[in-house]
């Protein structure tokens, strides 16, 4: 009988229950009453499994153990730099003569994947389009810090909403390299690999009659090379404008930025004989100041446009205290008093047969959306309460069932 | 397809380490050149370089008529091969060969015979419309080789493409690649740390080591006139044998090594210029582990030397014997760098009493067995000599 070793990252206890695993077993022949199947799951090269246990949802993928070790320390580079990826929890090696290593991974919580974006789809705008944003974000984000994907595609993402859009998470790293900077034609290539990736997961769905009438793979293709090089540009393009025009454009730069999710790293200013030469070095922002601030308030885990949101609502339903009782309210405690008298109650008025769908955070968002929406059409503010018995009525029964429920054994 | 010229290479990183040195080398249309040596030497680098994935800091990189080096990968025409295939499963083989093409708006006309003529020379006709799940594991890779076939490139790129398969798969691909070759004939440029593969697969072999060209040549070539230490230690297997000798005249000129005397021959030296400036020195004697027999059964001709055999390794066609010879290992940086392999491990460390292990390849029919004395002849005219200062090869 084989030793296996196992290496995870510190703290190791939650994944300490998967060590009774059949590890020295083939994967594909795993039998196991913790295996689950993900509905509309992407197409992968290797053999992956998904385990289910004490709550969470794991993925375990057959590779040799140089890249499994590989694709461990990228994982974590990626969790160092706050680029939104799975979470690595370990690998087992020394399985058998022979046998691959095995790499082990945190199954995104309210994770969907692109089959399910286009056959379940939320909010409004095209699913398209949202999952074009994503990746498109997610591959500048990783090529301003260095890092080339080496097989960008819809199958090597997962995708959570995050008021209404989508945000998009790395899942594979096995071709993915860190280079202090990327060059030019690294970062084109990369691009180049996505877009025939992209085109040719759109043709399969397509093929499978999965595809909707009105997206064009080809177009779609087209438009994430667009939107890949209007986004680069506008975080890195240098920009030559007159001194007396200097503060404000700086600032609208760096306010553009910022709305883009990005910061500046260094601002750098080169005269020349037509103006300043603005150089603008990019990084990632640092993720949610929103984020923080609602956690700080409110103890709620969220996506910065989801907690944007919130903290927006906090904010009304301060100003609707101030004006109830006629005097200050802190932000502290409005804040509180919103947790308990607005948000508490929406969240466990979910019915029990629809929990898990979204993030109680995107449900909320989409509660107060419904909200919007009826006070519309009844000319008067319906109410949150109001709003979220119809939403759980007519809205939310439409969301994709949790990804991982079905238990293979 | 294309020749390839490198001229005077070079590639800086910022921090200052070279990765490439003045490389230069040239690939002939349509051969298949293989790349290789340890671990950071830059075979990578090329690669990537001729692909438009690294900026080069000095030199310039020619595909066919054209500069490239200020073009993107995807302007320079070529393919690189294996990069991560996906089968899609709703699509059948067919238009899992044809996406590229649509991508790059190719008239459907001229897709589908560019489909048919891949299919055909990969063996996939039969399954065109088949779906892939209904394929073997080498038939996906040969829909992966498939899909750059299709796009009909200058050359194609190949990056250790084959380094995660099985074993068995590896072989029947390596296979598979030598036959696609010998059909289209596209110029090829292919990386490898291992350097069997890298003499089974290419018409010449390029070694390369800390980003310097070593040596450029057919296999043959590299195995039996190898132009220094290096390149001798890391072709060939198992490693050559070496160990400090010492050219002596006495008796006809003869060289000593380990309590050991083999004549050699006036061929030899005639065949290497320079060789007899080193009567009466010490050179670096390297002996193919294919240059030995059991004087059982070897040439009358050839000289023997008497050793004790601590461990035979049989593997059907031959015998490795492996013996202890009365001389440490030799330390040279050329030696311990080539023989390393991948991982780093450390060189083969010397045995108690400063004795060092030899392998040598005899016949199946021998009856070598552990711990036995064996006579064992050695081939005199094909005896290598190096320089112990520069490592070059004397001659």
């Amino acid at each position: 009988m084989p030793v296996v070793r196992f290496v995870f990252s510190p703290p190791a206890e939650e994944a300490a229950g998967l060590l009774s695993l059949p590890w020295t077993e083939p994967l594909e022949d795993w039998q196991d009453e913790r295996l689950v199947e993900i509905r509309q799951r992407g197409i992968s090269r290797h053999v992956v499994r998904f385990v289910a246990d004490n709550g969470t949802l794991y993925a375990l993928k057959s590779i040799s153990e140089r890249l499994a070790r590989r694709e461990y320390r990228l994982l974590r580079a990626l969790a160092e730099l706050a680029i939104p990826a799975v979470e690595v929890v370990g690998i087992a090696v020394d399985l058998g003569a022979g046998a691959d290593a095995i790499l082990v991974t945190r199954y995104l919580t309210f994770a969907t994947t692109y089959r399910a974006v286009f056959s379940s789809p939320r909010g409004s705008g095209p699913p398209a389009d949202k999952l074009l944003d994503a990746l498109v974000e997610l591959l500048v984000r990783l090529h301003l810090s260095g890092f080339f994907w080496g097989d960008c595609s819809l199958s090597n993402t997962l995708f959570r909403y995050d008021a209404g859009t989508l945000e998009a998470y790395l899942v594979d790293t096995e071709t993915s390299e860190k280079h202090p900077e990327l060059t030019a034609g690294q970062r084109k290539f990369d691009v180049e690999l996505a877009v025939e990736r992209v085109f040719a997961e759109l043709l399969d769905l397509e093929a499978g009659g999965l595809l909707p009438d009105d997206v064009d793979p080809l177009e779609v293709a087209g438009e994430l090379q667009r939107r890949y090089d209007r986004l680069w540009d506008e975080l890195t393009r240098e920009e030559v404008f007159p001194v007396n025009e200097q503060r404000f454009r700086i600032a609208e730069r760096l306010r553009r930025l910022n709305e883009l999710g990005f910061a500046a790293a260094e601002v750098e200013l080169v005269s020349t004989p037509g103006g300043n030469r603005l150089r603008v070095s990019t990084r990632v922002a640092e993720p949610g100041d929103h984020v923080r601030k609602l956690f700080l308030q409110t103890g709620i885990e969220a996506g910065e446009n989801q907690a944007r949101r919130l903290l927006n609502d906090i904010a009304s339903f301060r100003a609707y205290l101030e004006q109830k009782e006629g005097r200050p309210v802190s932000e502290i405690v409005a804040a509180s008093r919103w947790l308990t008298e607005v948000y508490d109650p929406v969240v466990a008025a979910i019915p029990a047969s629809l929990q898990g769908r979204l993030a109680p955070a995107e449900v909320f968002h989409e509660v107060l959306e419904h909200r919007w929406y009826m006070s519309e059409q009844a000319g008067r503010d319906v109410g949150t309460t109001a709003a979220a018995r119809s939403y759980f009525e007519r809205v939310l029964p439409g969301a994709p069932e949790p990804l991982g429920t079905d238990a293979v054994h | 397809m294309a020749q390839i010229v490198l001229n005077h290479i070079d590639k800086v990183y910022p921090g200052g380490r070279k990765a490439l040195d003045d490389l230069n080398l040239e690939v002939k249309e349509g051969e298949f050149m293989v790349l290789v040596g340890p671990s950071g030497c830059g075979k990578s680098t090329a690669l990537r370089s001729i692909a438009g994935l690294e900026e080069i800091t000095g030199g310039s990189i020619m595909i066919g008529e054209r500069v490239v080096n200020d073009l993107p990968p995807k302007d320079r025409d070529i393919a690189m091969v294996f990069q991560n295939y996906a089968l899609y499963p709703h699509m059948t083989v067919g238009e899992n060969l044809a996406f590229g093409l649509k991508l790059r708006n190719t008239p459907k006309a001229e897709v589908s015979k560019r489909v048919a003529d891949a299919a055909r020379l990969l063996g996939l006709d039969p399954y065109l419309k088949s779906k892939p799940a209904q394929l073997s594991g080498g038939q996906r890779q040969r829909v992966a080789m498939g899909r750059a076939i299709v796009r009909e490139p200058q050359a194609f790129l190949m990056d250790e493409p084959l380094s995660n398969l099985d074993a068995k798969l590896r072989v029947s691909m390596r296979a598979a690649l030598n036959q696609l070759h010998e059909r289209l004939h596209t110029t090829t440029v292919y990386v490898t740390h291992d350097q069997v593969e890298a003499m089974t697969l290419g018409q010449r072999v390029c070694v390369l080591r800390d980003g310097q060209l070593q040596q450029v040549d057919t296999p043959q070539k590299l195995f039996e006139a190898p132009v220094n230490l290096f390149v001798a230690g890391f072709i060939g297997s198992p490693a050559m044998n070496f160990a400090i000798a010492e050219l002596v005249r006495d008796d006809g000129p003869a060289v000593t090594f380990a309590g050991h005397r083999l004549p050699v021959p006036v061929s030899v030296f005639q065949a290497r210029y320079g060789l007899d400036g080193y009567l009466g020195k010490k050179v670096i004697l390297g002996i193919r582990v294919s240059d030995f027999e059991d004087g059982a059964v070897a040439e009358e001709a050839w000289p023997r030397i008497g050793v004790t055999v601590t461990v035979t390794e049989e593997l059907g066609t031959e015998i490795h014997a492996i013996f202890p010879i009365d001389a440490p290992p030799v330390e040279h940086a050329s030696i311990t760098q080539a023989t390393a392999g991948d991982d780093e491990e450390e060189a083969v460390p010397a045995l108690a009493g400063g004795k060092s292990l030899w392998t040598a390849r005899v016949s199946a029919r021998s009856l070598v067995r552990p711990g036995q004395a064996l006579e064992l002849a050695i081939d005199n005219s094909r005896l290598h000599f190096f320089d112990p200062d520069s490592g070059l090869t004397i001659g």
